[in-house]
């Protein structure tokens, strides 16, 4: 125990945290941005898996890093344009469409992956390229803070910059302007000239790229390679973050790094002493605790609010029955 | 008029049958090109997939004993889903229900009537405790279902993992598995030569009550008008968290005795090394049977049908079965589709209102000449 302690205070855990956030800020990301347009979607698990495998299929064939992402990018968006056609096109509840994407992208990447490699359980044979790690000059050189910010994959400093680039997107831009207002009201925005279905669209292809570097992180950072459903839940997880930062990007960049720390201890959880099958328990437990605990906050809000709504009416009423007593 | 509205609900009823098959037809004529595709003998593995299910009698009791958990997940996530809840839990309480029965069935010296009632009410107050959790979160905390569910679904995975590791642990067997169970547990069988056992009767029983629970009581109408719309069902003066709350319970009763009557049935010990994807069937089969326990033994029977197929060509070609999942996701794509194929429906119902109208008209003139 008293070594895990120590290691959880360690600058290796913080670097640990941050490499793990990175798949769930890039795809929380995705759902702020479908959640700002008001769309449930759901299929980011298979967006992810989609992705992950494109993008080590296509970089072992081509041996080129950039062709390999690209194929990871169209393959991740494949999903999230079936999403945006059935959904939006074809009027199929979100959820259920949801479900079955995530359902083909389980077996779906794993059909591909068997007919490319003959196996199933990994893409180790594949000769898959990877991102490279990036150490930043000079930072890298501080003692402590060196080592939890230098050193990371290209991918985890672009999902920190996602953050920023989805943040302008959404308040600086008009096609945020747009995004929000359809999210807000749909009709208010048709009758001012905005195509709904298109916005929809956009903001929906946009989240698929966004979760595709999710995806391709994890088998082409993390991992060097791809494994059978190797997403584990991570892209339901980061909805759970977008929700609890209430969509907004920076509450739900916390939210994602608070569930990376989750994933993180429960890794170092697995190499002390405890049983591995609990501590792989953390993350999903976190997840449940933190939706109970952001409901309650918010019902307490709610009630707070309606309480305050119910004084100012009751003292509006008081001051009309005295007018009335005066008159 | 009232014949012009039974037209458009016939019309748009046969729709709803069309689309299904539609659907369910695109999904096998992608499963058939995929198959060809990869295949190194296409026509060998296009015949096992369609037809290998019925090329014996092993084979076709192997769709049997498929059909019947089948039966069970696919009956509880119509009642879950009707009201309203997209609950994956089911997945993991048929996974951790499995290890609940496995723990009594392991016990001596129960009788045999007795043993297996025990075993299945175990899982199924279990399996309704688990499916209570995202239910009560929903109603106090207004959280997403489909992602407490999914949560809940890896904790039970991973309690199940760390208890058949380190509790039920049979050192005789090598592997993580249970002891085997008493015989005094286990489910007698039907039919020799095959292993269809007496659980078809139990689930025959489910499927039918389940039924009669959802379409033909005040609950079920409760339930189902809940599904519909909240604050409607609100105005209709009908508990809406109750109903929410009872209707994933008893989903998760039923999932739990499917895991329990699966372990009795076709198993001497609890041997899964994960989460067996019956719920996720159970999905399949309560979309495209609408919700309705009526059709779920024929949506059952279809996807036990293919799962099958895949199995005879994942074991005799070179087909990964992986393909049933593919298969499954565009089925309940298609046929939940709503806007699917609905030009040809729009059309279909302006006909017939013409005709009528014609009718009608016609009607009226010949009328107005009779009079003249």
């Amino acid at each position: 125990m008293n070594d895990l302690m120590t290691f959880v205070l360690s600058p290796a855990f913080a670097n640990a945290i941050i490499r793990m956030s990175t798949p769930l800020i890039f795809v929380s990301m995705a759902a702020v941005l479908g959640a700002k347009a008001n769309i449930l979607c759901i299929a980011y698990e298979g967006m992810m898996l989609f992705a992950a495998l494109g993008g080590v299929i296509g970089s072992a064939l081509s041996q080129n890093l950039l062709v390999g992402m690209l194929c990871g990018v169209l393959a991740g968006s494949l999903i999230a344009g079936l999403f945006a056609y059935f959904v939006l096109v074809l009027k199929t509840k979100d959820m259920l469409v949801g479900l079955a994407l995530n359902t083909l992208g389980s077996g779906g990447t794993i059909f591909a992956l068997y007919v490319m490699s003959g196996q199933k359980a990994s893409s180790i044979s594949l000769n898959s390229l990877q991102f490279p790690v990036i150490h930043i000059p000079f930072i890298e050189d501080i003692p402590v803070l060196g080592g939890i910010i230098s050193g990371h994959n290209l991918l985890t400093y672009l999902a920190y910059l996602s953050v920023i680039l989805v943040y302008l997107l959404l308040y600086k831009t008009p096609l945020g302007l747009r995004i929000r207002s359809v999210g807000e009201s749909p009709d208010a925005a048709e009758s001012v000239g905005t195509n709904v279905v298109k916005t929809r669209v956009i903001a929906l292809m946009i989240g698929g790229v966004l979760a595709s570097f999710g995806g391709m992180f994890m088998s082409m950072g993390y991992t060097p390679y791809f494994t059978r459903d190797m997403m584990n839940g991570r892209g339901y997880n980061a909805i759970a973050a977008q929700n609890l930062g209430a969509g907004h990007p920076i509450l739900t960049l916390l939210c994602s790094i608070l569930f990376g720390a989750a994933d993180a201890f429960g890794i170092a959880l697995q190499t002390s002493r405890l049983p591995p099958q609990l501590a792989s328990m953390v993350p999903y437990i976190t997840t449940l605790v933190g939706l109970i605990i952001i409901g309650q906050a918010r019902r307490k809000q709610e009630k707070k609010r309606a309480l305050a709504l119910g004084a100012r009416e009751l003292a509006a009423e008081q001051e009309s029955a005295s007018q009335g007593v005066k008159g | 008029m009232r014949t012009k509205t039974k037209n458009v609900e016939a019309i748009e009823k046969r729709f709803t049958v069309i689309r299904t098959l539609v659907g369910v037809g695109i999904a096998l004529v992608i499963a058939l090109a995929l198959i060809a595709a990869v295949s190194d003998n296409p026509f060998e593995a296009l015949m096992g997939f369609l037809t290998g299910p019925l090329t014996s009698i092993n084979r076709l009791g192997n769709v049997v004993e498929k059909v019947i958990p089948l039966l069970f997940t696919g009956t509880a996530v119509c009642i879950v889903f009707a009201c309203g809840q997209i609950s994956l839990c089911i997945e993991g309480v048929f996974y951790i229900t499995g290890i609940a029965c496995a723990a009594v069935a392991t016990q001596s010296g129960i009788a045999a009537g007795l043993h297996p009632l025990l075993c299945i009410l175990a899982a199924g107050v279990l399996g309704a405790l688990i499916c209570a959790i995202p239910a009560l979160m929903y109603i106090r905390f207004d959280t997403m279902t489909v992602v407490s569910s999914l949560m809940i679904n890896f904790i039970c995975l991973y309690i199940g993992k760390y208890l058949m590791h380190y509790v039920m642990r049979d050192p005789a067997a090598g592997f993580d598995a249970s002891a085997k169970y008493e015989k005094s547990a286990r489910l007698f069988k039907l039919f020799s030569k095959t292993n269809i056992h007496f659980g078809l009767v139990i689930a025959a029983v489910v499927v039918v009550v389940g039924f009669y629970a959802l379409y033909r009581s005040p609950w079920g109408y409760g339930v189902r008008m809940t599904g519909l719309g909240a604050s409607f069902a609100r105005f209709q003066g009908i508990g809406v968290a109750g109903m929410i709350l009872t209707a994933s319970m008893a989903g998760g009763f039923l999932a739990g005795m499917g895991g329990a009557v699966e372990q009795l049935g076709m198993y001497k010990r609890f041997s899964y090394d994960g989460l067996s994807g019956h719920g996720w069937d159970g999905i399949m089969i309560a979309v495209i049977a609408q919700n309705n326990p009526k059709f779920v033994p024929l949506a059952a029977l279809f996807v036990a049908y293919i799962s099958t197929g895949a199995d005879v060509v994942n074991r005799t070609c070179d087909v990964p079965i992986e393909i049933i999942n593919i298969v499954q996701a565009v089925i309940i794509m298609f046929v939940a589709a709503e806007r699917f194929l609905a030009g040809w429906k729009q059309r279909k119902i302006v006909q017939a209102s013409q005709q009528a109208q014609m009718e009608k008209l016609a009607g009226e003139q010949k009328e107005g000449a009779e009079k003249a």
